[in-house]
């Protein structure tokens, strides 16, 4: 029924599979010669996908910093772990679902959270808490609409059911993602370092168990679906889609976490991307043993599957431990205490391959380190796009360009600019989403969406407490990628500084059209610089993170470049958490960091402007903002800081507007700026406003780098330069923009 | 004085729950697992929120037939508390043990949010720590906690006084802004706001503590 060997090679079949010429022939050389059947061309396939080897990014990934003396666990396993102290570890990683979530929002988001929360669960930790960030196109196109709110439902439906808080994220909304949009999932764990797991199989003769849910014929050939670019023909590919049942999740979980502390078990792993396929190689490849599996007993929700389609499938909510022999039968126990089953569906062998036998049949015998480490690296060509050598033409005449169109469309009236921003879609409320979202289960969540720059959590039995954000503005990385990579990170440490947090350490999505266009090679290239060059500068390591390439609609070109920022941060005392609003009548508003690095280019006011963004993205001084970093971080543990909340989209205007919203309380700016403008929306630098009632010991502590902008007042308006908003009318707009965008629309 | 919550397959409020149960004095609580067939030496019993079996089926409708269910229909007529929030509600109100039905939504969204509750009725055992007419701050987490009961049922609920708690802006379409009842014995208590939820102030609020303590109250007093 499938092609023989020779009909593969002959009527090259393998290009169906997103396998080149060249690559077929080094599986030919990886099998001594011997040509690939159909299941092993299928398998070789996705393990080859950019999703599973990282062939074209592998070369970029190696310049992340993943080292510091508390990172027990780098990029490499399910998900990175760093050491948090009281024999505690945090672990966490990022993951992206794009591909599915184009053609199928609900299912396609709701997967991706069950993907990352068991890449958490498989290294011991109990998931604490989700993050997400997502982008679509503008929401006056009905189909952009309807992937916004049905991607939300996904994960509110599987993340709620789960029981695992989804506690912040970020949203933006762009026509470059027309089609595609954009959707990563971040989940984050606790785990005793005792409890700590690996993906590894070992021990010859020992069991190979299979948990979960049984396989099916749903979401055969993901990875490889998730390595090309989306077409009109992607709706084709729905079947690739998997399906999600969160029920299933949570009892895994908590089967599996019950399951670690069995002495006997060797390693554990979830079955992602690639199913049986990636697991059972990626646990040989790392103990240096291979795995025999008989298919024959693989439970099947279908009948008549093949090996091919069992290998392939990416039925959800599976995981593979290897478990010392004799002991199966306990360890089967406990996942039936949670009416799961665990079956042996195969054996630890030394010789390192991965062999496949299905009814009495041998279909494929493949050597694990081919499948896994010896995957092509490709070093792609670069070239540094036309776009950006005509953006930076541009840059002098932005700024000139916004006072014009500022004078003329708002004869500079700055309140009714703010107004206006405050309704801009990336920047209103996202309440609509958050609160579809059970941001509190677990009862840790001592700042959830909207309240602190990043999510807090306190860790139960400790002073602790976590805090997490998401973070990139893919405007600016698309205008000036390595300087917008490193403001992303910029953007991310201020998030978790100004909660309270020491950074400890990032997991990177990157999202990016295909490699194979040197421009966007380019993109890659130069925001993974930026990204680094923060990283080094602001001393936080990289422990994970996941690509995604191929995020191109043939007919719209490709998405902006967008490397998502996840990063964590720990604070040792609970009085130092901070959060953004002003808690004052009286208190002293301060302005941290300078605007000198601050402009136009990307902002969210030449978007609103213009209806497009162009020229150089704002700048940074990395050396600076680290500095400003350990100031801010002291100065909140000293107690100065009543509030704090960092200036990004918007510039600083929206930010006083948000640090007054719900309070009740409202703002009189005095400063005298040279040029308003300026000063009140345009964007970068390293900015915080902070509240305060030692407005002297702020100053001295910051020296230059601060300055007294106002105070924080009893009476709800704010005033600026003899203007004045009622806040309720401006919070009115923030509220409810989003609501409008999506209702009135529709 | 001994503590029960209950869990079942899906359950993920039950951490808090036993937490909750954990900052009260003098009380020791414990998980019982949905395949117990015995509740004996409970003082209260909490059932609590989460997706048992998925919410697949109906809410709480699968539950309902877990073998610790036939102990806790005893254990509620022996006249002793028990306390289902959310899924615990919807799994009480399939059990039999509360009238009337969770609908969806009125916006067939969930919604997670702090929502104002008035204290309905302050002369029952899980309300007898507030004030009468109290309003206070818990939060919300459901999508299917729209109560609905037929005209006559109500008029029944209203008289008895069997109206805990009502929402002061009714987030989900409930029937007259129900948002917590109790049966006409008044020890069976069934509430979609998660009062677990605030009982330390760093996570945000200590509105819930009040309605451990009035469970605590009784028992203490019964067995006095």
């Amino acid at each position: 029924m499938y092609p023989n060997p020779q009909q593969i090679k002959d009527q090259k079949i393998y290009s169906r599979m997103g396998v080149s010429d060249g690559e077929f022939e080094k599986i030919t050389e990886h099998l001594g010669g011997r040509l690939p059947n159909y299941t092993e061309l299928g398998i070789f396939s996705v393990m080859w996908s950019e999703h599973c080897s990282y062939k074209n990014t592998k070369p970029q990934l190696r310049k992340f910093p993943t080292k510091s003396p508390k990172v027990l666990q780098g990029p490499g396993e399910g998900a990175g772990v760093i050491d948090i102290g009281d024999g505690l570890a945090v672990v966490f990683k990022i993951e992206s679902h794009n591909h599915p979530s184009a053609v199928e929002p609900f299912q396609g988001a709701a997967t991706g959270v069950g993907g990352i929360i068991r890449d958490v669960f498989s290294m011991g930790a109990r998931p604490v808490a989700c993050l997400n960030s997502l982008r679509f196109g503008e929401l006056s196109n009905e189909r952009n609409r309807y992937l916004f709110e049905k991607v939300v439902k996904g994960i509110s439906a599987y993340g709620n059911s789960v029981g695992v808080p989804t506690v912040g994220g970020e949203i933006y909304f762009d026509d470059c993602y027309n089609g595609n949009p954009l959707v990563n999932a971040m989940c984050v764990g606790l785990l005793k370092h005792e409890d700590l797991q690996k993906g590894v199989a070992g021990g010859i003769g020992n069991s190979v168990l299979y948990v979960g849910s049984s396989t099916g014929r749903d979401g055969i050939h993901g990875a490889t679906f998730a390595s090309e670019n989306l077409s009109e023909e992607s709706e084709s590919k729905r079947p690739s889609v998997q399906v999600g049942d969160p029920f299933m999740e949570k009892l895994l979980i908590e089967a599996c976490l019950e399951a670690i502390q069995h002495p006997k078990i060797i390693g554990i792993q979830d079955m992602g991307a690639a199913g049986l396929s990636c697991s059972s190689a990626e646990m040989a490849a790392k103990g240096g043993v291979g795995i025999e599996l008989n298919l024959d007993l693989v439970p099947q929700r279908e009948k008549n599957m093949s090996a091919y389609e069992m290998m392939l499938s990416e039925s959800q909510e599976r995981m593979l431990l290897v478990v010392e022999k004799g002991y199966e039968a306990e360890v089967a126990d406990i996942f039936k205490k949670w009416d799961l089953y665990a079956v042996n569906v195969g054996t630890v062998i030394s010789e390192p391959i991965l062999r496949v036998k299905h009814k009495g049949v041998t279909e494929a015998e493949m050597p694990v380190q081919a499948l896994t480490e010896e995957a092509p690296v490709y070093y792609r060509n670069s070239a540094e796009p036309v776009y950006f050598q005509e953006g930076m033409k541009r840059a002098a005449s932005v700024s000139a360009e916004i006072k014009e169109q500022a004078e003329q469309k708002y004869q500079n009236n700055w309140m009714d600019i703010l107004k206006d921003l405050l309704a801009a879609s990336s920047i209103a409320s996202k309440r609509r989403v958050f609160q579809q979202y059970d941001y509190m289960v677990q009862t840790n969540t001592v700042a959830g969406p909207e309240k602190s720059d990043a999510a807090i959590l306190r860790i139960r039995g400790t002073q602790k407490a976590l805090a997490m954000t998401v973070d990139c503005n893919s405007r600016y990385v698309y205008l000036n990628p390595e300087k917008g990579g490193a403001l992303c990170m910029a953007e991310a440490s201020r998030n978790i500084i100004a909660s309270g947090a020491q950074p400890i350490g990032v997991t990177d999505g990157l999202n990016f059209g295909s490699p194979e266009n040197p421009e966007i090679f380019w993109q890659i290239e130069k925001s993974v610089d930026g990204i680094v060059a923060a990283c080094k500068a602001f001393d936080i390591p990289v422990i994970g993170g996941n690509v995604s390439l191929y995020n191109e609609r043939s007919s719209m070109g490709a998405v902006f470049p967008t490397p998502i920022i996840g990063m964590v941060g720990l604070i040792d005392n609970p009085d130092h958490i901070t959060t953004q609003m002003v808690k004052h009548a009286g208190d002293s508003l301060i302005l941290i960091g300078g605007n000198e690095q601050a402009a136009f280019g990307g902002s969210e006011l030449q978007k609103m402007l213009f209806g497009a963004v162009y020229g150089d993205c704002p700048g940074i001084d990395l050396d600076e903002a680290s500095e400003l970093n350990k100031r801010m971080l002291e100065a909140i543990q000293q107690g100065l800081v009543r509030s704090a909340h960092d200036v990004s989209e918007g510039g600083l205007a929206v930010c006083l507007a948000e640090k007054l919203f719900g309070t009740g309380f409202g703002a009189k700016i005095s400063y005298e700026a040279e040029d308003p403008i300026n000063w009140l929306f345009a964007e970068g630098g390293h900015r915080w406003v902070l509240s305060t009632a030692k407005p002297e010991k702020v100053l001295a502590l910051f020296g230059a780098h601060a300055s007294l902008i106002g105070e924080v007042l009893a009476e709800a308006n704010l005033e600026l330069w003899g203007e004045n908003l009622p806040v309720a009318s401006a919070e009115q707009i923030w509220a409810h923009a989003l609501d409008h965008s999506v209702e009135v629309a529709n | 004085m001994k503590v029960a919550v209950l869990v079942f397959p899906g359950s993920n409020c039950d951490q808090d729950m036993l937490g909750a149960w954990q900052l009260m004095p003098k009380v020791e609580c414990q998980y019982v697992f949905h395949s117990e067939s015995s509740l004996e030496g409970f003082d209260v019993v909490a059932v609590p929120g989460g997706f048992s079996y998925g919410d697949y089926l109906r809410c709480g409708a699968i539950a309902r037939f877990s073998p610790v269910m036939k102990a806790l229909q005893e254990f509620a007529e022996s006249g002793k508390p028990v306390i289902g929030v959310c899924n615990g509600f919807q799994i009480l109100l399939e059990a039999g043990l509360l009238e009337g039905a969770l609908l969806r939504n009125e916006g067939l969204s969930f919604i997670c949010r702090p929502e104002k509750l008035r204290v309905a009725n302050n002369h029952s055992m899980f309300t007898s720590a507030y004030s009468e007419n109290q309003v206070l701050e818990i939060p919300i987490a459901h999508g299917e906690g729209n109560y609905y009961c037929d005209a006559e049922t109500y008029a029944r609920l209203k008289s008895n006084g069997q109206i805990l708690f009502e929402y002061e802006n009714n987030p989900n379409g409930s029937f007259m802004n129900i948002a917590g009842i109790c049966n006409s014995k008044g020890n069976v208590l069934g509430m979609m706001p998660h009062p677990e939820r605030v009982v330390e102030s760093l996570l945000g609020g200590t509105d819930g503590l009040p309605l451990f303590h009035s469970i605590l109250n009784f028992c203490q007093h019964k067995t006095a």
